[in-house]
């Protein structure tokens, strides 16, 4: 049988395990351990040797990101640890599962997290329509405050340490690390310049780390079994498992952990069952709404960060979202840049004038207004919004999509000119 | 003025942070669970609370999708025009929503009962289309049956 650690303790009535069956099944001994016997550089270690990367969409190597934050006696306090929990990327709903159905593996990750940077205080920064979540969540983090797992001197060790929730207003940009450091301090989730990273002045100024729900919930996995152990977990020697996940018009829609690194074609074959009768897979975004499209000649791509980039997408969030033959791929694409232009908070001009510019010339080719230079002009937008133009990622994401659709999907734009209407209404 | 179950709800949220203008968010939702949406009054309310200006106010209210600035209905339809649920039907979802609510996209029902609202990915994808009714996620929704789904919104 798959070694599966991030679900493993998931019950089959879809309800979370509480306090007392998560220690049962072997829950925070890995921070009991570690707070007893290992110091933070340990943990910090232990994480870096794991290769365990970001999880969230960035794909960071957690444990890099975690050594620039300033340690020891001589630095700032207080320190935070922000978990990323917005999961605001369209066709994403991964962290919603963890949250919903092993809070407490959360909580466990989040103190052997904060441990490992000395963190004072962490907030969760939750998703405003993850309802179920936040309930589990709130019920738990109690929980775990009155078994004194959170709070003063957890498991008897000198280290303290206090959880909040924070529900977010709702807004993309919200999942953007210096926009989400905006968001908690009460203000609009514009992007911040870096340098200086928020590892280093983040949240009220002080150092903060930032990490995906998926990925904090893999550290008691890597503490526990160690670096090794935890590399072995993966097809491909990046590290651990991934939650996969499918949506769109395949047979079996739905979430599988499995080896970080197991194929596209696996994935869509054996667990997402195929696709629905009488309808042909054309493409997929690998990642979330702002990945490169893949299409039939990539699946037998690894599902993992190095393989994908080898063929010009990202493994992003590893939530695919399937394009069949009976969708228009110039519509999925419009869909995709009105998400962005609206959600663009509009700071930086190529993402806020751009997105809309691209957003009408989509709407103009569905609607058969479209002219054959409008290609050359989206084309010449996903340069404009290319990494190194603005603040944060949503527009170089936002061009991924774009540039990936115009180039497999050339002949469709085409049609859509020359037919003056969309071929598939 | 704030009532005082919101002033102690936000008084426990100014526990969780060192400043109080970060509680501004919790502090807008809070009195929209109260009172549906945030009123200019609401904002004259929180303002001294909050130590921020009605206008500081409005520029947070109204960066975030869910934060509600004009009145809406006793529910809240909230339908999701993402790209999941856009290739499985969300526009005829809609559709039928719009219909079976009375109330046409961005708009209210003129009994107050019912605000319909595209949103942004739900985040339940393998569920596609799905949408929210006030707190509760609906998923594999069949347009034939809105009217039935909003039977219980009273």
């Amino acid at each position: 049988m798959t070694d599966r650690p991030l679900t493993a303790r998931m019950r089959e009535d879809g309800d979370a395990p509480d306090l007392r069956a998560y220690e049962r099944a072997g829950g925070y001994a890995a921070a009991r351990d570690a707070l007893r016997t290992l110091t933070p550089a340990d943990v910090q270690a232990r994480v870096k040797d794991s290769g365990l990367r970001g999880r969230g969409g960035g794909g960071f190597p957690t444990g890099v990101k975690w050594s620039a934050v300033p340690m020891g006696a001589g630095a700032p306090h207080p320190k935070y640890l922000v978990v990323n929990a917005d999961e605001m990327e369209p066709g994403t709903f991964k962290d919603r599962l963890l949250m919903e159905r092993d809070p407490h593996q959360l909580i466990e990750g989040v103190i052997l997290s904060a441990y490992a940077v000395e963190a004072d205080v962490a907030y969760i920064f939750l998703r405003w329509a993850y309802k179920l979540s936040e309930a589990r969540l709130v019920r738990a983090i109690a929980e775990a405050y009155e078994a004194h797992h959170l709070g003063r001197n957890i498991f008897g060790s000198a280290y303290s340490l206090d959880l909040h929730v924070h529900v977010s207003g709702g807004r993309y940009m919200g999942g953007e690390e210096t926009g989400m450091i905006n968001a908690l301090e009460g203000k609009r989730a514009n992007p911040r310049s870096k340098p200086p990273y928020p590892a280093v002045v983040g949240l009220w100024g002080q150092p903060t780390v930032i990490n995906n729900v998926e990925t904090i919930c893999n550290v008691p996995h890597v503490v526990a079994r160690g670096a090794e152990a935890f590399r072995a977990l993966s097809a491909t020697g990046e590290g651990g498992t991934k939650l996969y996940g499918a949506s769109g018009r395949v047979k079996r829609p739905g979430l599988w952990e499995l080896p970080l690194g197991t194929t596209i074609r696996e994935i869509l074959d054996e667990h997402a069952g195929g696709m629905q009768d009488g309808v042909r897979f054309r493409g997929v975004l690998p990642g979330g709404a702002s990945t490169d499209f893949l299409t039939e000649a990539h699946l037998d791509a690894a599902m993992d960060f190095e393989s994908l980039k080898q063929y010009g997408s990202r493994l992003g969030t590893g939530t695919m979202i399937v394009l069949d033959d009976r969708t228009c791929p110039v519509g999925m694409i419009r869909n995709l840049e009105e998400f962005f232009a609206q959600e663009s908070c509009g700071w930086c001009t190529p993402c806020w004038a751009g997105l809309h510019w691209v957003a009408d010339i989509l709407r103009d080719l569905e609607e058969g207004r479209g002219e054959m230079a409008d290609l050359d002009t989206l084309a010449s937008h996903t340069r404009l919004l290319a990494p190194g133009n603005t603040y944060c990622a949503l527009a170089p994401g936002a061009a991924e999509p774009l540039q990936s659709g115009l180039a497999h999907f050339r002949d469709d734009f085409e049609r859509h000119v020359r037919e003056g209407r969309c071929p598939w209404q | 003025m704030l009532s005082d179950d919101e002033r102690r709800e936000i008084d426990a949220e100014l526990t969780r942070y060192p400043t109080r203008r970060a509680a501004s968010i919790d502090a807008m939702r809070i009195v929209q669970r109260h009172r549906g949406w945030v009123s200019d009054d609401a904002l004259r309310d929180l303002a001294p609370v909050i130590q921020m200006t009605v206008d500081e106010l409005d520029s947070v209210a109204s960066f975030y999708n869910m934060i509600f600035r004009r009145p809406v209905g006793r529910h809240v339809i909230l339908v999701c025009n993402s790209v999941s649920c856009w290739m499985l039907g969300a526009n005829r979802l809609r559709d039928a929503m719009a219909a079976a609510a009375a109330a046409p996209p961005g708009g209210t029902s003129a009994d107050k009962r019912f605000t319909l609202l595209p949103i942004v990915c739900l985040g339940a994808c393998d569920h596609a289309p799905v949408l929210m009714v006030d707190d509760d996620l609906h998923h594999d929704v069949d347009p034939a049956d809105a009217v039935g789904l909003l039977a219980r919104y009273e």
